[in-house]
């Protein structure tokens, strides 16, 4: 009778336990690629919010509550980043964070809409945010808002007539090519070759040489990041001279430094990176660095900014309500002053993209050099 | 003009490390009757033996070099040799091929866990320029491949066929019990065969990892292209697998030029399927015949 008594004891203590101590965490889990071809995104992104959740956690967390983060490797595999979403979502989380490929949160972020988690991802294709998916919110510009500027800078920048378009077969090169291709035409400027390469591919001899042959005027370049230091390696060893343009990835840092002296005269549009000379990003790229041993490319960015995001919103609306923190994202903008975590300021629309100033970079010496500021859209 | 003559020395050069790999999957399976599952693994963890040599070593590019060879030729030879392939021919062929399969999870899934799963950047060991033959621009890294794999076929089959401890391989490959019998030490031969499969594997790595980056999941298609190259060029003749090699590499480049990309890894299958269906010993391998 006595141990029976005990053993109850013993449960009820373990139960307020558990209850207290759910009721002092957070639960935000990461679905992100940390191997396969988007290693590198997933990687920096991953550390990006680990970063920021240590941050945050060391001054006391969110509204008193530590914030909890796993991170799920998606493989890369829209299949598996499914299955890894679903199990997140079984853990009842606050909000959801990742993944990267356009390719996985296309299938998965369908899941995040139906159980009504607010899902924070670094994926650029356009038809995310297309689809009426009210938890869906950016942390990167969509490819719509990204590619009418590249394509201003080759009509009014290199004035070029002609371009060759080499872009990756998956969901996030294919809606980056239709828009390109699409912002082309708008200007007049005629695409000559349009060669697609496969995610993961290795050997890029043979798109050279296709692109080579058409003679055009400008190359631009829409591949993940590994593809992309392959292309430039493989173009430089078949001197390739005409301007290579790229969106982001082709001037991140990773690629600049796998791709080596063959990144060198790269040009484009960069709508975030750790290069710009911004204070409070170069800041956040020395602690990151210092961190992780190891310099930081603008999917850091997005992890650490997506964190900060939730942080300052669930501070203003005072609880842990997913569908308001959704409501609230839609058209607020956050300030450095408002929220230093934020690093820029950054509007979301009523679609969940965002809206902040970007730059053109040229990679000089094996580092990327802001030419230009371009002002928000919204301006 | 100038694009197919791009694409031919683009893809010699490709099909030239295939060749070197094809090659070693030959060898072993003539004196062995190994097939090894993870040899596109083999050429995958070379160049991370190099990268943490420096790394970790604090050894300059050319001291790594030098170290991950002689990694790769123990560890991807006589190791390999001892721990798994004795062990497990004794229970015949199948059980050995399953275990390269395991050996080859092991080594991929290993790499990426203790290096990491991103692409590292390896250094090339001439620089990136090129030269013009007949107007084309060809890239001087593609000739560099080119030449070094055939030189090292060239001296691999002078040693084959010149030398004494060549001879004595060929005839352990031919009739181990025969060899034996003439006082042929066949296990040292067969040693020997693992030896240099581990050196040709180590240069397959060398040479193509400044181009397609050192990364853990590296060897899954080369591993399965080079074992098609070598049935394709004929299993059982080592100039069969250096024609399968380059021939795949000259059609892979070709037909994603001037096909499609999406179709390029299909090929390799397509030209399997016909030669099994048609020339079942490979385009210049022999035809084998065993009693039931």
């Amino acid at each position: 009778m006595k141990s029976l008594i005990g053993a109850a004891f013993a449960s009820a203590i373990s139960l307020v336990a558990v209850t207290a101590h759910a009721q002092q965490t957070v639960n935000m889990p990461d679905v992100i690629e940390l191997s396969g071809p988007g290693a590198v995104s997933g990687t920096n992104w991953r550390d990006g919010v680990t970063l920021a959740v240590d941050e945050i956690n060391a001054k006391g967390g969110i509204l008193g509550r530590r914030i909890v983060t796993t991170h799920s490797d998606t493989q890369s595999n829209p299949g598996v980043s499914r299955a890894q979403v679903q199990k997140a979502l079984d853990g009842d989380p606050y909000v959801l964070l990742g993944p990267i490929f356009s390719g996985s949160v296309k299938v998965n972020m369908v899941l995040a809409q139906q159980a009504e988690v607010p899902q924070f991802t670094g994926a650029e294709a356009a038809e995310i945010t297309q689809t009426g998916n009210p938890y869906i919110f950016r942390t990167s510009f969509g490819q719509q808002a990204s590619m009418p500027k590249i394509a201003n800078y080759m009509r009014d920048g290199l004035k070029a007539k002609t371009v060759a378009v080499v872009w990756v077969n998956n969901d996030f090169g294919k809606g980056g090519r239709d828009s390109f291709v699409r912002e082309m035409g708008t200007r007049g400027i005629k695409v000559v070759a349009d060669v697609s390469t496969e995610s993961g591919q290795v050997d890029f001899a043979a798109d050279v040489v296709k692109v080579k042959g058409a003679n055009a005027e400008a190359i631009f370049v829409y591949t993940n990041e590994e593809e992309s230091a392959r292309f430039l390696r493989e173009a430089r060893k078949q001197g390739i001279r005409v301007p290579l343009i790229g969106e982001t990835t082709l001037l991140n840092q990773k690629v600049i430094e796998l791709a080596g002296d063959a990144a060198n005269g790269v040009r484009g549009h960069i709508g975030l990176s750790a290069e710009v000379p911004i204070a409070a990003i170069q800041e956040f790229k020395n602690k990151f660095n210092k961190r992780f041993n190891y310099l930081p490319d603008h999917n850091a960015i997005k992890g650490y900014t997506a964190i900060y995001a939730i942080k300052y919103v669930t501070t203003k609306i005072g609880k842990f309500d997913r569908k308001l923190l959704a409501k609230t994202m839609h058209g607020l903008t956050i300030t450095p002053a408002m929220e230093p975590g934020i690093l820029i300021e950054t509007t979301w629309d009523d679609k969940g993209d965002i809206d902040r100033i970007s730059f053109l970079a040229e990679v000089v010496d094996g580092k990327q050099k802001i030419i230009q500021n371009l002002p928000k859209l919204g301006k | 003009m100038t694009d197919l003559i791009q694409l031919l020395v683009a893809g010699l050069a490709t099909g030239a490390i295939y060749a070197l790999v094809a090659v070693g999957f030959t060898l072993l399976w003539q004196t062995s009757q190994t097939i090894n599952f993870a040899q596109g693994e083999f050429v995958m963890v070379p160049a991370f033996f190099v990268l943490a040599a420096m790394k970790f070593g604090g050894l300059s590019f050319p001291v790594a070099i030098l170290v991950g060879i002689a990694a790769s030729v123990l560890i991807l030879g006589a190791v390999f040799k001892r721990l798994l392939v004795d062990p497990m021919i004794r229970h015949g062929v199948l059980p050995l091929v399953i275990s390269t399969i395991a050996l080859a999870l092991f080594l991929k899934e290993g790499v990426k866990e203790f290096y990491g799963a991103e692409a590292q950047s390896f250094p090339a060991l001439w620089t990136t320029t090129h030269v013009t033959i007949a107007g084309a621009v060809v890239s001087l890294q593609n000739l560099v491949i080119i030449g070094v794999a055939v030189v090292t076929i060239a001296v691999l089959q002078w040693f084959l066929g010149r030398t004494r401890t060549g001879r004595c391989m060929q005839a352990t490959a031919q009739n181990p019990a025969l060899a034996r019998i003439l006082g042929i030490r066949v296990e040292r031969m067969i040693l020997y065969t693992f030896l240099i499969n581990a050196a040709l594997v180590a240069l397959a790595s060398l040479l193509i990892s400044p181009i397609y980056l050192a990364k853990f999941s590296n060897g899954e298609t080369l591993g399965i292209v080079a074992f098609i190259a070598a049935i394709v060029g004929g299993f059982n003749q080592v100039r069969g697998a250096i024609v399968g090699g380059l021939l795949l590499g000259v059609i892979d480049n070709l037909v994603a030029a001037y096909l499609s990309t999406q179709y390029r890894g299909a090929i390799p299958l397509f030209l399997l399927i016909a030669v099994i269906l048609f020339r079942p010993q490979g385009l210049l391998g022999r035809a084998e015949e065993r009693s039931v």
